[in-house]
């Protein structure tokens, strides 16, 4: 089991490298999507025994990150003239590197800190701080709006990932309340989304500097 | 009790969200926030132990908060109908099922006993706020909305996981992994100290970005100047109280924990911050609403320095959450019946609120004294009560630098309120003006402002009771 975990892990880890390495908002949401429903299988091989508990959060899971909200990111790309990110504000390159050295910095940080659970795959940690950071890099560098809730989304999956460990601290009702949330936050993003479409014509983040002192 | 105070507005939602007519369903406000508010004071003050379950439970902390929430929305919801009614032109199913969902959710937040559960309401109350800020369907208003709910989700993010490093302290501890409160609570002592500490810098980011601490504030002023006042009224009163509350929590375990050492130089560093980045962009602010903004941020960084501090100002602390709280809903409330009138908030075009609007004016400028920390008003005797605070454990440095930001703030806001109320009104509003005191929009405020004075002067008996069982609760003397 230990080798699986760890195997889909380095795989979340190179695509977080991918969504750094294209401009193509339509190829960083299939990424995304891919990445959510590797997300989707951990619950279950983390934990002995299939219990009925895991198989409804890994399934909820994998049609919420994998399915609903990738479906829900392309509508809203949909009307927009623009779908590459044109001009980030540190190349492709570069946003690449800084991943790498965000990778590296990981899984730096997680072996000065002292971990429990030994016995499950010491990847677990490092993975989700990596992964929190390249959505931090995504959420920072990119100036259209749709790439930056992918930022986001690419965060609390990093944050799932952690949550992994902690299965017995979050009951199925809440955990499915985290879903929620950000289904709902997701959706509603892409509302407001499409009205900076219609308002702006655009939905690069730059224009929407007029709230200033 | 709990469910009834969560789902009644839920419920009621519902069948806002269901009524076709405009002009009716504004009432569906008070229909929620009357029996919303009785219930309320029914659960705080009844000596009754209102545990429900291990998640939720009512605590003399989340009762204060509770008791602040309804209060508020209370007042906010008679004054919404008659803003709604004013402003019939634009849809309001959104706002107002919004809004209810939106006293749930706080509920919610205020009973949680589970830090997972907590989370996930606080998360809630952020989404369903962000429609509210887009009232106004203005370009300006989008980019308020924009900007609250990228920051806020962030920072909310950054709370969960800081929530997952707290379940995980214990789990290292060797523990069960847990985030029920009350266990970690009796754990406290054991929880693993690097996990916790880390745990508690993220949860100081995440819930203070919801709060509005400098430097992670900017997205305040904002939505607070885009929004409808009601609106910044419940933000700046209700939910930012909210958040203080889930961050009172963490707070809670960390003392329990003996960490008010650690504790103490992050609280008093952010909340010396976020006063200082107030008081400077206070200075000739020619915005109210967005004055209001920073006023609030400057009483964040009050609530944390009176945590910093600890055990000696925690009383006034606790009492600032209710005082503070009741008092923005004045300024605000008030702020938005001068914003109709002038159709502008802009201190260039807005002079002579006192002839204009005698309730409203006066009031602003009122609940401004108020806010200062003028006696004979509330804010006075928590803010008093913080410093002396200071001053009994020492902290003669952080007390005097107190003093000084506090008079900043007072110059600051003083120079915006008074051209905003005295001088003479332009022609045209004086002459054309259509939009006047009534009761609807007056009676809210003027209740308020009696609230805060009576909290200034005489605190009622199961008021001070409840503030003192708050205090020990934490654990500091009472």
């Amino acid at each position: 089991m230990t080798n699986l975990l760890n195997a889909i892990l380095v795989i979340i880890l190179m695509l977080n490298l991918f969504t750094l390495g294209t401009t193509r908002i339509q190829s960083i949401i299939r990424i995304v999507a891919f990445q959510g429903i590797l997300l989707g299988i951990l619950p279950l091989i983390t934990h002995d025994g299939l219990s009925l508990m895991a198989v409804a959060a890994s399934i909820i899971a994998i049609v919420l990150k994998g399915f609903a909200i990738p479906v829900m990111m392309s509508h809203a790309l949909r009307d927009v003239q623009i779908k590459r990110e044109v001009e980030p504000l540190i190349g492709i390159l570069p946003s690449i590197i800084l991943g790498a050295l965000a990778t590296v910095f990981a899984l730096l940080f997680a072996s000065q800190m002292p971990l429990a659970n030994e016995n499950l795959s010491k990847l677990i940690v490092p993975s989700a701080i990596a992964t929190i950071l390249v959505g931090f890099i995504l959420l920072t560098t990119r100036f259209k709006a749709l790439t930056q809730v992918i930022g986001y989304l690419i965060l609390e999956n990093g944050i799932f990932i952690f949550g992994v460990l902690l299965m017995e601290a979050m009951p199925m009702v809440i955990e499915m309340g985290v879903l929620l949330d950000l289904f709902v936050g997701i959706f509603v993003s892409c509302i407001i989304i499409s009205k900076i479409n219609q308002s702006f014509s655009s939905m690069d983040t730059r224009i929407l500097s007029s709230l200033k002192e | 009790m709990a469910f009834l105070l969560i789902f009644y507005p839920l419920l009621i939602a519902v069948a806002a969200a269901v009524i076709t007519s405009n002009r009716v369903r504004p009432y569906m406000l008070p229909v929620a926030a009357v029996p919303h508010c009785v219930l309320t004071y029914i659960v705080v003050f009844s000596n009754r132990i209102s545990e429900t379950s291990t998640w939720l439970s009512l605590d003399p902390l989340g009762k204060i908060v509770l008791l602040l929430v309804s209060t508020l929305f209370l007042f906010c919801s008679f004054y919404a109908v008659q803003y709604l009614h004013f402003r019939n032109d634009r849809n309001n199913r959104i706002f107002i099922v919004c809004l209810l969902t939106f006293l749930g959710t706080m509920s919610l937040v205020t009973w949680a006993h589970h830090l997972g559960l907590m989370w996930v309401a606080i998360e809630a109350t952020t989404l369903v706020t962000a429609p509210l800020i887009y009232f106004n369907h203005t370009r300006l208003s989008i980019e308020a909305m924009w900007k609250y709910l990228l920051i806020g989700s962030v920072g909310i993010a950054l709370a969960l996981l800081g929530t997952f490093f707290i379940a995980y302290s214990s789990l290292h501890a060797g523990l069960d992994a847990t985030l029920t409160y009350d266990v970690l609570l009796h754990n406290a002592p054991q929880l693993s100290k690097i996990w916790l500490h880390a745990a508690f810098i993220l949860l100081l980011v995440g819930y203070g970005t919801k709060m509005g601490l400098a430097p992670m504030h900017t997205w305040k002023p904002d939505a607070y100047g885009e929004s409808p006042g009601l609106v910044g009224a419940i933000f700046a009163g209700a939910t930012t109280s909210c958040a203080f509350l889930a961050f009172l929590r963490i707070y809670h375990i960390c003392y329990a924990a003996g960490e008010q050492q650690y504790m103490s130089r992050l609280l008093l560093f952010m909340g010396f911050l976020s006063m200082i980045a107030a008081a400077l962009f206070l200075i000739r602010q020619r915005d109210i609403k967005r004055m209001l903004a920073y006023s609030s941020i400057e009483h964040m960084g009050i609530l944390m320095i009176g945590l910093g501090i600890g055990k000696t100002a925690l009383y006034g602390t606790v009492l600032h959450i209710l005082t503070n709280g009741i008092t923005k809903g004045v300024l605000f409330l008030s702020a938005g019946n001068i914003h109709r009138a002038y159709g502008s908030k802009n201190i260039e075009q807005v002079h002579g609120a006192l002839r204009i609007l005698p309730l409203s004016g006066s009031m602003f400028l009122v609940s401004f004294l108020a806010i200062t920390g003028s006696p004979p008003f509330g804010p006075f005797i928590s803010e008093f009560s913080i410093l002396s605070g200071m001053f009994d454990s020492h902290a003669y440095f952080s007390g005097a630098l107190f003093l000084v930001l506090l008079c900043i703030v007072f110059i600051g806001m003083g120079g915006t309120v008074l051209s905003t109320v005295q001088g003479n009104a332009p022609k045209d509003i004086k002459e054309k003006g259509t939009f006047k005191d009534g009761f609807w929009n007056g009676a809210p405020v003027l209740a308020m402002m009696i609230i805060v004075l009576i909290l200034g002067i005489y605190i009622p008996e199961p008021l001070a009771a409840l503030l003192n069982d708050a205090v020990e609760f934490i654990g500091g003397q009472s």
